[in-house]
């Protein structure tokens, strides 16, 4: 494993604590204070499904280089519970530095289970002013031992609760200071070393994470209606959209429930609006007629499923990606649709943008297929060129002789919307004569089928090749797809041998038609997924009649960490398959 | 205007029974369009599924048939997204009051600005004589073989529950009146629903076109639509089934009007454009301040 590797360039910050004690605190303000700082970071959350209590952790890494994904190693740890460090002891090596209250982690005089540098975080906070500083002081420990600048960080605690008021200003000042003094002594006295280089070049950088990077997405995309029922991990789109509904003029609406939701973005984009729904699986579950209805329609919608785990209820913080062929296959009857699974933050931006115009260009439902762990993970990284953003509505001034679905050899037929020029726009989820009028006529619903299939030629022209990292002649593919990008990248890269291969899919569906060539030149294929089947291999297989040798699949609920991919891409290369080739 | 500037220009084979009340209907709601001068093409008319979501297939005018009990939540978009546009849902009971009951009530609750028409006729007629959620309990079908157990939906008195801001009822027996219902509906600002007694000549031989003549009655010429209270107690009326306006509370909210975008301005949504100074500056605000406090949504 690589627990071993000392916290020095690359330094992985977890804190611990109940739901409700304020761990997402320090984690905005940690996110905030390194990105001003002009450190490279990463991070990420698991939490339970509740609003009080249980055990939550969020993992923050500070590196010397970029840094996007999971690590299970900690290097310090702050437990803010007695089950807290229960709950990430699996995590723990030797070399961890858990900073935390002695008294609280084993009370009574106990000794502890595992050595503690103690801080008396409570009794601390109280003598500022009260329990709720705790969290500060943390930030003022991890300040210190990162040696972030003291002035920067003062500046940046007093301007974030200058709205909270001056005594809670002073306060939060007051426990920063008495933070980033221990923090100085954890370094000065040698406890922890971390020598983490800042860069010039991260001022010009910006950091999000997946749920906003989609709601930003949106916004780049033109959209301008959201309807949504909140469901985690998707809830942070729809709440990014809502609050700049004024400035960006979005209709932002909390939906009585999925099948409204989805039925209200259909009828938005109908009378010319530009409208998305965002959930996860088990609501994407009650829009699937919906996404029919878009099918049949020919009415564009943008889609965006946060996946965790299932069925049912299932796991509902967590994250998995099981919702593949379910999204594919959702919706009863044939028709086109796209689904881009972002394998980055950047990602999110660029996909979920091209999602709109995608959507709008060939009438169809265009899905972004995330997870909760991408939804829920912060990085820092180069901020998108957004200058060429421009929203060109496919839809036209209708003429009196206007009929909505017109036989044409891409199959797209000029979309009108209603009050905008003198025709009348009909649409019916009955199969439809060429006005959009209901009809049982044989031939009709032959050339209906065929003209709504046709647009699926042109789809898969214009759909997003792989992306492939090392050569096309290798001893190993790693295949993945969607949020274990990095994760996979990183794994591969400690493996440093130079005959593996990573392909990566952000579309996932159609694949792009040279699919098949990125698999001729690999003896051995592994497929990485987060799930429990490979479904995605599946889909591969079916659309390119490769089969996948080896699978590495996990779905307890949490992401691929980098070491456990690592050590299972170990395993499987040791006991390869096709030594010699095929 | 007239009733034929509503007329299809083209051959239309129509779905419904000779002697079934839709026909009625359709021919009443083009009159009263054409007294109101509405413009067929400033008009949406939004259906779920069923013999009365049909109706919009035989008029002249925009038309959004969607699925079996949605018809509501695309008309509140349709109206949201584009205030200027006439948005009317015309379904049965079956659709606006089964299969969408919850969006009944909470399209209610949100009170667009539409108008909501729905062909009450206690059965179910596209899948063939099937209890409705207003057939009257006793009513035998080839699925309720010993009767309806169920208790009797009362639109009325659940759209009342709920302050909807325009609740009507008419039979279509009297056209002329059902006609005025419809014009007073369609012109009240808010969530406005006229269920329409309509006899089903092929499923329901309980509830005929004498049936409903003889258990209706207008209400009186001094009835206080205004008064919630009263109308609740005559909405509960079941020995005799009064017609008329029921209830207006024209005070309600609109749901346009309240919508966060429409607060500073009323130029309807798809006339504005994509604020692009503020998607830079929003790049530029991240480089500085990066990341905004998005809260964990735990359900």
């Amino acid at each position: 494993m690589e627990k071993d590797i000392p916290g020095i360039r690359d330094v992985s910050i977890v804190l611990c604590g109940e739901a409700g004690q304020g761990i997402q605190t320090v984690e905005f303000l940690m996110a905030s204070l390194l990105k001003i700082s002009r450190y490279n970071f990463f991070s990420t959350k698991e939490y339970m499904s509740r609003v009080r209590g249980g055990s939550n952790s969020t993992e923050i890494r500070v590196s010397t280089d970029t840094v996007n994904a999971f690590v299970e190693r900690i290097d310090i740890l702050f437990p803010f519970t007695a089950q807290a460090l229960e709950h990430v002891r699996w995590r723990l090596s030797g070399k961890t530095l858990i900073i935390g209250d002695k008294d609280l982690l084993a009370p009574g005089g106990k000794e502890p289970a595992v050595k503690i540098y103690h801080v008396p975080f409570n009794s601390m906070a109280k003598e500022v002013g009260g329990e709720i500083y705790s969290n500060v002081i943390a930030v003022g420990i991890i300040a210190g031992i990162l040696g972030i600048d003291a002035e920067i960080s003062n500046n940046f605690i007093g301007r974030y609760f200058e709205r909270k008021g001056v005594e809670a200003a002073k306060n939060n000042s007051t426990a920063l200071g008495k933070g980033y003094e221990i923090g100085h002594r954890i370094s000065d006295e040698g406890t922890f070393k971390a020598t983490i280089e800042m860069h010039p070049e991260i001022d010009n950088q910006i950091v999000m994470n997946g749920a906003e990077a989609v709601g930003f997405g949106a916004l780049c995309g033109g959209c301008n209606f959201i309807s949504a029922y909140p469901m985690t991990p998707s809830t942070g789109i729809l709440t990014f959209l809502a609050e700049k509904s004024l400035e960006y003029d979005i209709i932002a609406e909390q939906a009585e429930d999925e099948i409204a939701a989805i039925n209200m973005a259909i009828g938005a984009w109908y009378a010319g609006g530009r409208g998305m729904v965002c959930t996860a699986g088990g609501g994407f579950a009650l829009m699937t007629e919906g996404v029919s209805l878009a099918g049949m329609l020919e009415i564009p919608v943008v889609i965006s499923v946060g996946q965790r785990p299932a069925p049912a209820t299932g796991l509902p913080t967590r994250t998995e990606q099981g919702d593949l062929e379910m999204v594919l296959y959702a919706g009863h009857g044939e028709f086109p649709r796209v689904i881009f699974a972002p394998g980055t933050i950047e990602d999110c931006i660029s996909l979920t943008r091209m999602a709109f115009n995608l959507a709008d260009k060939y009438q169809i439902p265009v899905f972004i297929l995330s997870d909760q762990y991408i939804m829920d993970s912060y990085y820092n990284f180069q901020a998108p060129d957004i200058s060429d953003i421009k929203i060109e509505h496919q839809y036209i001034k209708t003429d009196k002789d206007y009929v909505r679905y017109t036989i044409t050899d891409s199959g797209i037929s000029p979309r009108g919307i209603p009050g905008y020029g003198e025709g009348m726009v009909v649409v019916d989820s009955d199969e439809h004569d060429f006005r959009g009028h209901i009809t049982e006529d044989y031939n009709l619903r032959t050339a209906m089928v065929n003209k709504r299939l046709k647009k699926m030629h042109q789809i898969e022209l214009e759909a997003i090749p792989p992306e492939l990292t090392g050569g096309k002649e290798c001893g190993y593919l790693v295949v993945c797809w969607g949020s274990t990008y990095h994760i996979a990248r990183e794994a591969i890269k400690r493996l440093g041998r130079n005959d593996i291969s990573l392909l990566h899919f952000n579309q996932v569906y159609p694949l792009h038609t040279d699919t098949a060539d990125y698999f001729r030149g690999a003896r051995n294929t592994i497929i990485v997924e987060n799930n429990a089947t490979s479904q995605f291999s599946r889909i591969l297989r079916a659309s390119t009649g490769i089969s996948i040798d080896k699978k590495i699949l996990q779905y307890n609920g949490l992401p691929f960490s980098v070491e456990h991919l690592t050590e299972s891409l170990k395993a499987e290369i040791e006991q390869e398959v096709y030594p010699h080739g095929r | 205007m007239d009733a034929k500037d509503f007329d299809l220009e083209y051959e239309s084979d129509i779905a419904w029974c000779t002697g079934c009340g839709d026909h009625g209907i359709l021919t009443v709601l083009k009159k009263a369009l054409a007294e109101l001068n509405i413009d067929p093409a400033k008009l949406v008319m939004v259906s779920g599924i069923g013999q009365a979501a049909k109706t919009p297939h035989y008029l002249r005018t925009n038309v959004f048939n969607g699925l079996h009990g949605r018809a509501l939540p695309p008309a509140t978009a349709i109206k949201a997204v584009n205030p200027e546009l006439t948005v009317i849902a015309e379904s049965g009971d079956g659709d606006i009051y089964g299969e969408g009951g919850n969006h009944f009530m909470h399209c209610i609750r949100r009170n667009p600005d539409i108008t909501v028409i729905v062909h009450n006729n206690m059965v179910y007629g596209l899948t063939k004589g099937q209890a409705s959620p207003t057939s009257q309990p006793g009513f035998k079908t080839s699925v309720q073989v010993d009767g309806v157990i169920l208790g009797q939906f009362n639109p009325l008195a659940v759209a009342l529950s709920l302050d909807a801001s325009f609740v009507a009822r008419a039979f279509i027996g009297d056209m002329e009146q059902t006609k005025e219902i419809i014009k007073k509906a369609v012109t009240h600002k808010g969530f406005a629903l006229v269920d329409i007694f309509q006899p089903c000549v092929t499923f329901n031989k309980i509830n005929s076109f004498q049936w409903f003549k003889a258990n209706t009655y207008y209400l009186e010429s001094t009835y206080d639509p205004h008064d919630r209270v009263h109308v609740f107690q005559r909405a509960l009326e079941a020995e005799k089934l009064p017609l008329g306006v029921f209830y207006i509370n024209s005070g309600k909210p609109v749901f346009e009007d309240q919508i966060t975008i429409y607060r500073k301005s009323t130029v309807p949504l798809i006339k504005r454009a994509v604020n692009r100074e503020a998607l830079s500056g929003f790049i530029d605000k991240k480089r500085g301040m990066p990341v905004a406090s998005v809260s964990a949504k735990v359900l």
